[in-house]
């Protein structure tokens, strides 16, 4: 880590002559996107709230693929994940990434299931 | 570690007496912790998912509930939660920086950038207390009925929300908040609401302009308003005055918002607290030279990692909370 930073971001797109300088630029590309999602979030664009992807509406696939964009930035330059060994950097992200992914999967097939059945089943809940 | 390799394994990788992933003892636990916390984190966000997935029609709408700045009036959905963001993320440069002055035995900066960091942390924690204090206090108020669901109030004219003390009547009742010092065995009771419900129920039968807003979300998005026939049958449901949030009920509408809202940013504001407080630490250390007898400033960095992680973590509780 002490020695050597790499200095670009964007696969190369955007290069930087110090590491202080990578540090404002990774800034400015996280405010500009937390900028995107406020402005998208007061907006709510109509093709965006009533398009639907895997029942998801597309603005809030928007917002979630731009958070993981972001979470890459910090960890990759803020928590300099870009400068460590390849074997560390895998062993950090895959093991959340899998155990989280598994995670979500059950809860949110089980959820969708309790709701059909408060939709459609004989509960009474609104008295 | 020279002296203590003595058989030559140190030609082997994982043969010990060296570090095969890159980095010292001390950063790999940080690391370890990190990742073990950030499975904490996401445990508790797909519960935040399940019980939103499960009441997937009454969920309240976030930037109906947080839609106050601190000195100015009116409604702003989302933009102090921005700043909230936009502070952290600052904090968060002025940690690398501090790591990277650290690198370059630079203690004049390392100083001033872990100064503003604590302050940069500070400034956050504040909002989110203030965040909890108006989310708590609560705004318009609203009525519960005997199955638990929220019903709040709207304008008929204007379409606005309107608050109890809008239209409520003053009825005057013998009903007076119990006190501990009244009371046998020095039992109390939570403070009343400023409304009785007869006073509310009451108010909407004399305002004709009153209707009530169900939780269930229509198909453009929007809560249910109920018409002026419905509100008046609907009332005869009504239970409970509720004003605010607290762990039991919130006026916003289901209950778990109010639980996890609490208990996500509280979690998460407790890591902050607490990583200023390491912060302030490693900020007097730097200060009496410490590091700089040591010889490096790996410290900084390994509380660095945490303070990002911090960051991190917010970046999820910002769009699963206030956007999604």
């Amino acid at each position: 880590m002490a020695h050597g930073h790499k200095l670009e971001i964007f696969r190369g797109l955007w290069k930087f002559k110090s590491n202080t300088q990578k540090i404002w630029g990774v800034l400015a590309f996280l405010t500009f996107i937390t900028a995107v999602e406020v402005g998208l979030g007061i907006a709510k664009p109509v093709i965006f709230t009533h398009n639907y992807f895997l029942g998801m509406k597309l603005l809030n696939w928007i917002f979630i693929i731009l958070t993981i964009v972001k979470a890459y930035y910090i960890a990759w330059d803020f928590m300099h994940l870009r400068d460590e060994k390849s074997s560390l950097r895998r062993t950090i992200v895959w093991t959340p990434v899998f155990l989280v992914s598994y995670l979500i999967f059950i809860m949110l097939f089980e959820a969708d299931y309790i709701y059909n059945v408060y939709h459609e089943g004989f509960i009474k809940w609104n008295f | 570690m020279d002296s203590t390799v003595t058989t030559g394994t140190e030609e082997n990788v994982w043969g010990g007496g060296n570090q095969p992933l890159g980095v010292s003892y001390g950063k790999l636990m940080m690391w370890f912790f990190i990742v073990s916390d950030a499975l904490t984190f996401s445990g508790f966000l797909a519960a935040y998912g399940f019980s939103r997935f499960k009441f997937a029609d009454t969920w309240p709408i976030a930037d109906e509930v947080f839609t106050h700045v601190p000195f100015f009036h009116g409604n702003y959905p989302m933009y102090y939660v921005a700043f909230m963001t936009f502070i952290l993320i600052m904090s968060s440069v002025t940690m690398v920086l501090a790591v990277d002055a650290g690198h370059k035995m630079q203690r004049n900066k390392v100083t001033w950038y872990m100064f503003f960091t604590v302050i940069g942390g500070i400034i956050f924690v504040g909002s989110q207390a203030w965040e909890w204090k108006t989310f708590i206090k609560g705004d318009f108020g609203a009525l519960e009925t005997k199955g638990g669901r929220i019903l709040q109030f709207v304008d008929a004219n204007s379409g606005e929300r309107l608050a109890l003390r809008d239209f409520s009547k003053t009825i005057p009742s013998e009903r007076v908040n119990h006190e501990r010092n009244k009371g046998v065995w020095y039992y109390g009771e939570t403070a009343l609401p400023s409304y009785s419900l007869n006073e509310v129920v009451e108010g909407v039968k004399a305002n004709s302009n009153v209707l009530i807003r169900t939780e269930v979300i229509n198909e453009e998005g929007h809560k249910t308003l109920l018409t002026r026939e419905e509100t008046i049958e609907k009332l005869n449901d009504a239970k409970l005055v509720v004003e605010g949030a607290n762990l039991i009920r919130n006026e916003y509408g289901s209950r778990l918002f109010g639980d996890f809202f609490f208990f996500i940013t509280g979690f998460h504001g407790f890591h902050v607290v607490t990583g200023v407080l390491i912060n302030l630490i490693i900020f007097f250390n730097v200060l009496l030279g410490t590091y700089e007898k040591r010889g490096h400033y790996e410290m900084v960095e390994k509380v660095g990692l945490y303070w990002h992680f911090v960051d991190l973590v917010w970046v999820f509780v910002f769009t699963f909370f206030y956007l999604v």
